[in-house]
């Protein structure tokens, strides 16, 4: 059958009409855990167990959603935030989440903790088509949208922190002779093997690689390897505790390499000033989030913002700790998230909005690091900044960098 | 302890087999997740029969079955990871692998009594984590990373679920493992077994080789745990070293005492309680926190703390022997 011009013309401007007026009068849209009064959201965090210091991320979210719900909630449904302790044990967690999903019927999960708890229900989460959004582990493969569409990460992940790292290195020391420290398990492995990535040919430039467990009492007798291996740049991932131990014993004993910190322990007050000021001037670090001990942000509004919620609104909570700044800036993102799915709150379009952040400026992130997402870049933050201690706070320099992930 | 009623037992094991077919009835009530949860119950209780054949009814303690829990998973695990196993031929290797792992920790054991014993045994619950992460076995463990694998599949064509079909299977391995305990507690060896926890001395001098017997007990012991762990791996389809810890193997302890040490039917009561305290504990403290509307920071921990205590108050034998000593008390009020 031939289709006339006429005919093409008015079917193709009703076609227009129609999807016009149905943009207009959006229907409502709903998946289970949404209803014109109410979002579910949920969520596992450690509130007992060995990482129970995370369990404050969990307790800054629900008072978070609570500042939400009092100013009126997002396009006027309240945000139920059922929040489960799985103790960072992986088969707790499965359990936890079936029961959030099948029972309680979340629309999504939201900043599920720890590496192997969200590994355990990565491939569940995703049979089933629930979102798993923003979850709080900087390991690399949370980013794979084509095998694994329903799960977003959410900070600048291990692997690509170290190798710029790497890459500072290899630009900034000469005859570099390097020495890494790294806590045995997926999060040190995931930044050594990103340092070596960086470092690419000159990997033999490692002299020296010692790892120590979390039961370990210090770290003193690594770090005297390090030094007798005659390492002249120490790339130190650790945890604050054993950061800060590592700087310290390393000035003690005369050892005075180029040091290199992860991010997980550059906060100012549980990692340099037990290091001592005097010993840690000079340390590199990346960034991404104000660190609310640093100083330099006193008068930074986001931060005064930040602190006058923390002192109204969530009293309880360390105002000294970085993780409630990371949990403000996630929650800001999801809260964002859910605001832009308007009346389609619809899993997939919880996923659609996910992934379609452009350059959108989170509160609390670094002055010029911002969100930026697509159907194929589930990696929402992926700048960092390089800064270096001195005297008593971190202090920028060069561009923000921003790096691919594999 | 005196057995079970048999009729009950039939009646019971009949329910249970026909509960899943009541889906379709009432859909909301036997859903996937619940009867998910009823199969870790399952698991867990055949891992506190295996503990409660060694503590319940041989008298030696162990607060390190959580170790072997983990062999087992981790059998399975590797097996189906690297050499394409399906997944109920692991089964019975998990068992060899642990009965020998077992046998073989039994033996420096024989010198340790008591609360001796008892700390050995923590030790390798401690150590069993540590080990899996170690390097040279990280290419088969994982690591930290742990395995991901597959649920079982639903074989036949049958018209059941994933967890219809693993609910299932965790019923029929522990019927079969339930029914070998009883038999082989109800013949020579469980007597000689029984008379070693009651009198050692008498039992040597009768002359039932006591060392064997112990370090046998232990690997069957093992063993059964061991399934448990392999259960475990395909239920959750994923192992990871964090799901071994130490609370682990105190979970188990908790269930044997709870349920009843040196009962059968205590040990399936235990990990049943076990599993719906751990849940209803956070359940309750997330009621009391969102829909009473309480600024009362209850951590689920102290839920189940506070039920624990109540528990070994009101029934210091377990909830067998409460049931058996109510049960006693009314016959006596009747007569």
């Amino acid at each position: 059958m031939k289709t006339k011009r006429r005919t093409f013309v008015a079917g193709a401007s009703a076609a227009a009409i129609l999807s016009s007026s149905r943009a207009a009068f959006a229907q409502k849209k709903y998946d289970d855990g949404a209803s014109d009064t109410e979002i579910k959201v949920g969520n596992t965090n450690p509130y007992s167990g060995p990482a129970s210091a995370y369990g404050v991320i969990g307790k800054t979210i629900e008072a978070y959603w609570k500042t939400v719900n009092e100013a009126g909630g997002i396009n006027g449904r309240k945000v139920k935030f059922l929040t489960m302790d799985d103790g960072y044990v992986p088969s707790k967690t499965v359990e936890v989440v079936r029961q959030l999903v099948e029972q309680d019927k979340v629309l999504c999960m939201f900043q599920t903790l720890g590496t192997p708890t969200n590994t355990a229900i990565h491939k569940y989460l995703n049979q089933k088509k629930v979102p798993q959004l923003f979850v709080a582990t900087g390991a690399s493969k949370w980013g794979k949208p084509k095998e694994f569409p329903w799960t977003m990460g959410f900070q600048p992940d291990y692997h690509t922190e170290a190798v710029i790292y790497a890459k500072h290195v290899l630009a900034n020391v000469k005859d570099a002779k390097i020495g890494v420290l790294m806590q045995n398990d997926d999060y040190g492995k995931d930044y050594y093997e990103g340092f070596r990535e960086g470092l690419g040919k000159d990997v033999g430039r490692i002299v020296k690689h010692a790892s120590y467990e979390t039961t370990d009492p210090t770290v003193e007798s690594q770090v005297i390897q390090l030094k007798d291996a005659g390492a002249n740049v120490f790339f130190n991932i650790a945890i604050p505790k054993f950061a800060a131990q590592a700087m310290r014993k390393a000035a003690d004993i005369g050892w005075k390499p180029v040091q290199y910190l992860n991010n997980v322990s550059s906060s100012v007050a549980s990692t340099m000033k037990p290091a001592g000021f005097d010993n840690v001037q000079g340390v590199v670090t990346a960034q991404y989030l104000m660190d609310p001990t640093d100083k330099q942000w006193d008068n930074n509004a986001d931060m005064k913002m930040w602190k006058a919620w923390m002192t109204k609104s969530n009293a309880q909570a360390n105002l000294t700790d970085a993780s409630n700044v990371f949990a403000y800036a996630v929650t800001f993102l999801m809260h964002e998230t859910l605001k832009k799915c308007g009346d389609n709150l619809t899993r997939e379009n919880v996923m659609r909005q996910a992934a379609n952040f452009q350059k959108f400026r989170v509160p609390l992130l670094l002055p010029g690091i911002t969100v930026s997402t697509s159907p194929t870049d589930f990696y929402p933050i992926q700048a960092v900044q390089l800064s270096r201690f001195k005297g008593e706070s971190w202090e920028l320099f060069g561009d923000v960098m921003h790096a691919e992930s594999t | 302890m005196p057995a079970f009623p048999k009729k009950l037992l039939w009646v019971l094991l009949a329910l249970a087999f026909l509960v899943p077919l009541l889906h379709p009835l009432f859909p909301d009530v036997v859903s996937d997740y619940r009867l998910f949860l009823v199969s870790t119950m399952i698991i867990a209780a055949i891992a506190v029969l295996g503990l409660n054949l060694l503590t319940g009814f041989n008298g030696q303690i162990s607060l390190g079955h959580g170790a072997f829990y983990a062999v087992g998973a981790y059998t399975a695990a590797v097996l189906m990871d690297h050499l394409n196993m399906p997944y109920w031929a692991t089964l019975p290797c998990a068992a060899v692998v642990c009965f020998i792992v077992g046998y073989l920790f039994g033996l420096p054991a024989l010198k340790l009594e008591g609360h001796y014993l008892a700390l050995a045994t923590f030790a390798l619950a401690l150590a069993v984590p540590q080990i899996l992460k170690y390097k040279w076995l990280e290419g088969l463990t994982g690591g930290v990373q742990g395995i991901v694998l597959n649920k079982p599949e639903v074989p036949f064509g049958l018209p059941l679920s994933e967890d219809q079909w693993l609910y299932y299977y965790c019923l029929v391995t522990m019927v079969i493992l339930y029914w070998a305990a009883a038999n082989m507690l109800n013949s020579r060896s469980g007597r000689a077994m029984m008379a070693i926890r009651d009198q050692p001395l008498a039992a040597d001098t009768m002359g039932i080789d006591t060392s064997l017997y112990k370090t046998v007990t232990f690997g069957i012991s093992a063993a059964y745990t061991g399934i448990a762990g392999a259960l475990s791996a395909s239920a959750i389809a994923f192992v990871a070293p964090d799901s071994f810890n130490i609370f682990l193997s105190i979970k188990f302890l908790i269930g044997l005492v709870v349920g009843g040490v040196g009962s059968l039917a205590g040990s399936v009561i235990g990990g049943i309680f076990y599993v719906l305290v751990d849940n209803s504990a956070q359940a309750l403290s997330m009621f009391v926190k969102n829909d009473l509307g309480l600024q009362f920071d209850l951590s689920a921990y102290t839920v189940f703390g506070i039920l624990l205590i109540v528990l070994m108050y009101l029934m210091p034998m377990g909830i067998v022997g409460g049931v058996y000593l109510l049960m006693r008390r009314l016959r006596s009020l009747r007569g």
